[in-house]
């Protein structure tokens, strides 16, 4: 009965509506968490796996060798490899293309890689503006390479002792 | 003749000022109301399309008049234009008797109040036609639901209302506002505190807006009546929508708040510190809390069930009222208080 009453005193009272209602009003002046994305971002770590880049040696040569590990381990087959021997006698790629739609940035490509020539860099924000774009052959793969070296060189060196 | 032309100029200025600034307010109701709910929210809310945002309500505009109007083959062609024209009238032509100032009001009638309860139950027929004429079932859904959730709190608001007509014994609004004057504790929310509460759920409910909005219930109308609309045609009820908000505030503010008295009369210092201050400045800012407050329910309640809704509407709210009035009936038999004085 008196329990009957108290529901009916607060009922009537709005009470919980009430307490609703300063819950909203206490965040209104609160801080707010938005961050401006374009303009400010959020820090990522040097091991953060974005877009894919093949790298070179200091002297430009190119580091993959075509021996197709990163094509053996890539659970989502994302990644197509053609070889043949180079006029100089060397190894090398005539095809290295990367599905950006199949890729789950998993980096096991990089793990396999046993010249460091496929890595995984910490950018993420990129984008895809028309219908087969999504495909990064060798060409693009060793362009962002070219653009990100120092970023990842530096992103590598800092990682190095916990590998 | 001069005198005529003279006269029917001036309405005619009065007209298009209040449409103006009703048409502007709401496009940045608009935009506070993405704020407020934003701020509530812990987000900033809009803020790219010019200074901190401020265009927002431009643009908006723009991209809905730019919008083809799509009439569906299978509604009622007729009726489906001319459903929103209803809405939009009848939310315009109500403001004809709102009084922003002691002397700026556009029709001074005496039935003022009556004048309101017939426009905002035509308001009805709007959304009724709007959901028939366009052959879907969802919007048929929404638009009995929301008739029958204006019309029946549109009787606890009429109750709530006839408290304030027995207090001030009168239906002008000019009548009603002056029988407050004095001081803030003179206004009727006091002494008609529950009616102004009941008022102010049932005006909530009237206008379809959260948390009684299941009219429109996202997740099983899509958007109630106006699913079909587009373009000018959607903007139309938008503008009906969001101007029924504001008018509601704005009887509120008239009716309980006091109006356009400033709400210091008769105490020492505070009245002359703010005699400066027009009366439609302290008009606006009532307006201006009541709109508020709706944004601030929007972004605090969870929508209500239908059923509960009619439960709450004609089992609790109108009860209320009547207790509420007998009382009323007899505090103003015995003048009771400040507010029930004798009416001269």
């Amino acid at each position: 009965m008196k329990k009957r009453l108290l529901q009916y005193i607060k009922s009537f009272t709005l009470w919980e509506l009430l307490g609703g209602l300063m819950v909203t009003g206490k965040y209104f002046f609160k801080r707010k968490v938005t961050l401006q994305y374009p303009d400010e971002k959020t820090p990522n770590s040097p091991r953060n796996r974005g877009i894919h880049a093949l790298r070179r040696y200091p002297n430009g040569e190119e580091r993959c060798i075509a021996c197709k590990l990163c094509e053996a381990v890539c659970p989502a087959l994302a990644i197509k490899i053609d070889a043949e021997p180079r006029l100089d006698g060397s190894r090398r790629t005539t095809l290295y293309d990367i599905d950006l739609f199949k890729c789950v940035y998993c980096g096991f490509c990089e793990e396999a890689c046993p010249v460091d020539a496929i890595v995984l860099t910490r950018f993420q924000d990129y984008h895809v503006e028309n219908r087969g774009e999504n495909i990064l052959t060798k060409d693009k793969l060793l362009a962002i390479g070219d653009r990100y070296e120092k970023d990842i060189a530096s992103d590598r060196a800092e990682d190095a002792k916990y590998r | 003749m001069m005198e005529g032309l003279i006269l029917i100029g001036t309405i005619v200025a009065k007209i298009v000022v209040i449409i103006v600034a009703l048409l502007l307010s709401v496009a940045y109701l608009t935009f506070l109301e993405r704020k407020v709910i934003g701020y509530m929210q812990s987000r900033i809310g809009p803020n790219r399309v010019g200074p901190r945002g401020l265009l927002q309500p431009i643009a908006d505009i723009l991209k809905l008049l730019m919008k083809e109007i799509i009439v569906p083959t299978a509604s009622n062609r007729f009726l489906f234009i001319i459903a929103p024209i209803i809405s939009m009238t009848t939310a315009i032509a109500a403001w004809a008797v709102i009084p922003f100032d002691k002397t700026f009001v556009l029709a001074n009638i005496n039935a003022g109040v009556l004048y309101i309860f017939a426009l905002s139950s035509l308001g009805v027929y709007g959304m009724l036609i709007a959901g028939w004429a366009s052959n879907n079932k969802y919007a048929m859904f929404g638009a009995m639901r929301a008739a029958a959730q204006s019309i029946s709190y549109e009787i606890a608001m009429g109750f709530a209302l006839i408290g304030v007509m027995m207090a001030a014994g009168s239906l002008n609004f000019q009548t009603i506002i002056q029988a407050q004057s004095g001081g803030f504790w003179h206004w009727y929310w006091l002494p008609l505190f529950p009616l102004f509460i009941v008022y102010w759920i049932s005006g909530v409910a009237e206008t379809n807006r959260a948390p009684f909005d299941v009219a429109e219930g996202e997740s099983e109308l899509v958007a109630g009546f106006h699913v079909e609309y587009s373009g000018t045609a959607f903007a139309l009820f938008f503008l009906a929508e969001y101007m029924n908000m504001i008018l509601i505030s704005a009887l509120g503010a008239s009716m309980f708040m006091g109006g356009w008295l400033s709400p210091f009369e008769g105490i020492p210092y505070l009245e002359s510190a703010f005699a400066w201050v027009p009366g439609i400045g302290w008009f606006l800012i009532k307006l201006g809390f009541f709109v508020f407050c709706y944004l601030w329910f929007r972004a605090t309640f969870p929508r209500f069930r239908y059923d509960q809704i009619m439960r709450l509407g004609w089992k609790i709210l109108i009860p209320v009222t009547i207790v509420w009035i007998a009382v009323v009936t007899l505090a103003v038999q015995f003048h009771i208080g400040p507010w029930f004085k004798e009416i001269l």
